[in-house]
């Protein structure tokens, strides 16, 4: 099982706690992460992932293992650690305003 | 008219939250529920007129884009429809502020306007300027694209807030008849239910457009109707109040006596048509009250001749906005009038205007109001 982390704001609107683990089959990337939680959870169709183009929200970023994998190709492999569900991977809001 | 046992829900969007306010009749105490939706901005929020317990809300983010929440229980549960408005075709381009093209992108719902027939029927304004139409209660979305593409979609300019559709009037008499708003485009009509469009803004002046009284680009800020009498339509523009008899095909200007004619909301008595409200703002660059004196102003004669009604509000250090779709009225016998500030504050006046008391006093800063009277 992959974990997933989103922010506080799309917990709530998923409706669930904490953090999420998903089934998504190999090789794990963040394409098939996302496809996976927005089959989970169809109201989170557009709020990580723009309609249409599916491109990345620019206010959000994908971490992991300590890595930013916000800027590369969406179908690149995430590390071992993540495709083991030893790590999880992190949808985070860019921080604006102080 | 209603009568005064009938009962009263405001529904009040503001940058963290939506609240719902409920009172009777009398309007004297209110319950408040919210934050619902906490931490979200909440842009517009509006009820069914034909199924009050429906209600449609605009929830957005900078982060998370847009949602749409639909509730049937009249704002105490609620549910996420449809979020998806794409844009008809490839969207060209509009004006950015320095006059330059820049491509139409979706940002955000302005306004959701339900239908006046329909339960299920939602318009919604949306940012960049388009206008949408739901008939399944928002689940689906389909862009009224005659709008857009009229014309001069590529002559249209964002106001300092963006470029929103922000005003959606329907006529309760013409059922095919639609009026729409844009800052900062101008007013727009369709006689077809939306598939076709023309500019009525014959008569406006703006002297931040090149061509100051061109066919578009004017900053109009809101658009109110009474509904008995669409032919009238009042409007408070960037600057000037303005009224037009025939539908929009010509505009005078009715900003006579007002301190300063800025200002951004606009409405009609319930039951007075020639009975109007504004808040007057001191300038485009200042956004707050003349003095920092809080006071709407009441015409009782269609324009012109304004007097201030000041009983309640503060008038001494208010520097609060009242932003373009933070003004509304109930229909009860005596006229309910109500407004939020981007302070905190909702005002409501049981009376018309005369006398005004804070229902909420330190909510966020607020983007809309809404009035519901309810049997």
């Amino acid at each position: 099982m992959i974990r997933v982390v989103i922010p506080a704001h799309l917990r709530t609107l998923a409706g669930v706690d904490g953090e999420l683990r998903l089934e998504v089959d190999a090789p794990v990337t963040p394409r098939r992460i996302l496809d996976a939680l927005e089959a989970g959870y169809p109201v989170l169709r557009g709020a990580i992932r723009e309609h249409g183009t599916r491109k990345r929200r620019p206010w959000l970023r994908f971490f992991a293992c300590e890595e930013d994998f916000s800027h590369q190709s969406p179908d690149e492999p995430l590390p071992d650690p993540v495709a083991q569900g030893l790590e999880p991977f992190f949808v985070v809001g860019a921080i604006a305003g102080g | 008219m209603a009568a005064n046992g009938s009962r009263v829900r405001v529904l009040v969007g503001t940058r963290k939250g939506a609240f719902v306010l409920e009172s009777d009749g009398k309007r004297k105490h209110w319950d408040i529920t919210g934050p619902h939706f906490g931490g979200w901005e909440i842009y517009h929020i509006k009820g069914s007129p034909v199924d009050p317990n429906r209600i449609y809300a605009s929830q957005t983010s900078g982060w998370f884009g847009q949602i749409v929440q639909r509730s049937d229980d009249g704002g105490k549960t609620w549910e996420a429809v449809g979020n998806e408005f794409a844009y008809n075709g490839v969207p060209g381009t509009h004006q950015w502020y320095d006059g330059t093209a820049h491509p139409w992108e979706f940002k955000r719902v302005w306004h959701m306007e339900p239908s006046l027939t329909d339960a299920e029927t939602v318009y919604a304004g949306v940012e960049d300027a388009a206008l949408f139409k739901s008939v399944d209660g928002g689940k689906t979305w389909s862009e009224l694209s005659g709008l857009r593409e009229h014309g001069s979609g590529s002559k249209w300019q964002p106001g300092a807030g963006g470029m929103g559709l922000h005003t959606i009037l329907l006529d309760r008499l013409n059922p095919e008849r639609i009026f729409i708003a844009i800052s900062a485009a101008g007013a727009f009509r369709s006689e077809d239910g939306g598939k076709t469009w023309k500019p009525i803004n014959k008569g406006l002046l703006s002297q931040y457009i090149p061509d100051p009284d061109a066919e578009v680009g004017h900053c109009v800020h809101r658009i109110a109707m009474h509904p008995a009498r669409p032919q009238t339509l009042f409007m408070q523009k960037h600057w000037d109040v303005m009224r037009t008899d025939d539908a929009g095909d010509h505009w005078h200007e009715v900003s006579g006596n007002l301190p300063t004619d800025f200002g951004f909301v606009i409405d009609v008595h319930a039951h007075e048509p020639e009975t109007v409200y504004v808040v007057p703002i001191k300038s485009d660059s200042e956004h707050y009250p003349p003095d920092g004196q809080l006071r709407v102003y009441r015409s009782r004669c269609g324009g012109n001749e304004w007097e201030a009604l000041a009983n309640g509000l503060p008038q001494e250090h208010c520097y609060v906005n009242v932003l373009r779709d933070a003004m509304a009225v109930d229909s009860l016998d005596r006229c309910g009038v109500y407004f939020g500030t981007t302070g905190g504050q909702v005002y409501a006046s049981a009376d018309s205007g005369d006398s005004w008391e804070a229902i909420a006093r330190d909510l966020p800063g607020v983007l809309s109001v809404e009035v519901q009277t309810l049997p």
